[in-house]
């Protein structure tokens, strides 16, 4: 019998296998990057220690109960109305003398904050609330602090603060980012974004 | 003398598909590689709320996930419909938080613990009573750098 040799296998389907597995791949890929409301815990005290004397009238509370309905300085309010009556409390700036607010365009209520710098949103909740509604609530009151921050920034730099931090994020853009970081520096602290989230109460 | 035949030299050489399966190897590696897969299973419902002030969280490796909400379908028999904690892959109370955030620390170069994040992901149903005791026991561990991870979309959708 003659010797015969083995027979060559086709490997023409190859590519097709490959691709399939590539197609799989490129399917089920989710190349995602979270995001969301990053936020700054106090650090833990104990429970012996007196909190800082502070003005009621640089106080906003904000308070939401189990029935996820909001409480704003002590009158109801719709969420949707949040975002502008927080607008109003930072941008009050009712100060004199040394606490007066050189940029501020509030209606200067000598109940209200005296400068951003001084205002301070008290955020409390219910350990029944859902966190839907509470991650909306704190959406509202980061938006009123941008807002405020983007309108200075426009009226220093020209650029919103928003395009600002976007810009000094993105590592492919070319600008001066220490003079970026710097004005960025500028407006937070013109507007410090002083929200408390205090322990809820049952 | 007819083996050694010339080829006609009108016709065109077909074009060789030979490297074609390599080609479409290098991509497939690429992808294989490029892919995160899910490094946990979630074991709680996990609607996240929508929001649109929000930050993006880069570098993944710096990030310690805690999640929350009730148990899916097929516990909800052995753990019954009270939402819980879920730390890598398994649920667990609220006491064990600030060891897992130790372990985390552990885990990680000592150079890179201060940049750690901890991301929390909620259900949009769970009360805030909850995750107000996983706050607090953040607290109490020292990492006070947190995230409330949501999906970018407006925020009224949350209270409908």
């Amino acid at each position: 019998m003659a010797k015969r040799s083995a027979p060559e296998v086709n490997a023409g389907s190859m590519a097709d296998i490959a691709f399939l597995l590539l197609i799989f791949f490129l399917v089920t890929t989710t190349i995602e990057t979270d995001s969301g409301i990053s936020r700054k815990l106090p650090p833990w005290q104990p429970e012996d220690v007196e909190p800082p004397v502070i003005k009621q009238r640089n106080i906003f509370t904000v308070q939401v109960n189990s029935n996820n309905e909001l409480l704003v300085e002590d009158e109801e309010m719709e969420l949707s109305e949040l975002r502008e009556a927080a607008v109003e409390f930072l941008d009050n700036g009712a100060g004199t003398g040394d606490e007066a607010c050189s940029f501020c365009q509030g209606p200067k209520d000598p109940n209200s904050s005296v400068n951003p710098q001084k205002a301070i949103i008290s955020l409390q909740n219910n350990r029944g609330t859902e966190y839907g509604t509470y991650i909306a609530v704190q959406n509202e009151l980061v938006a009123a602090y941008n807002q405020l921050r983007d309108r200075e920034a426009q009226r220093m730099y020209g650029m919103s603060f928003t395009q600002m931090e976007k810009n000094f994020n993105d590592p492919q853009y070319t600008g001066d980012k220490d003079a970026l970081k710097e004005k960025i520096d500028v407006i937070q602290d013109m507007i410090p974004q002083k929200l408390s989230e205090a322990e809820p109460k049952s | 003398m007819s083996k050694f035949k010339k080829k006609k030299s009108g016709e065109l050489p077909a074009i060789s598909t030979a490297s074609l399966p390599d080609i479409v190897f290098m991509l497939l590696f690429f992808f294989m590689v490029a892919t995160v897969m899910r490094q946990n299973t979630l074991m709680v419902q996990n609607t996240l709320p929508f929001a649109d002030q929000v930050e993006k969280l880069d570098k993944k490796d710096l990030i310690m996930y805690i999640y929350a909400g009730k148990p899916s379908q097929r516990y909800q028999a052995k753990y019954g419909t009270e939402a819980r904690i879920q730390l890598n892959d398994k649920f667990a109370s609220v006491e064990e938080v600030q060891k897992f955030i130790y372990s985390e620390r552990e885990s990680k170069r000592e150079e890179l613990v201060p940049y750690l994040t901890t991301a929390l992901k909620v259900d949009e149903e769970t009360n805030m009573g909850l995750v107000s005791d996983i706050k607090q026991e953040l607290r109490k561990a020292e990492a006070l750098k947190i995230n409330y991870t949501t999906v970018v979309g407006d925020a009224m959708r949350n209270v409908e």
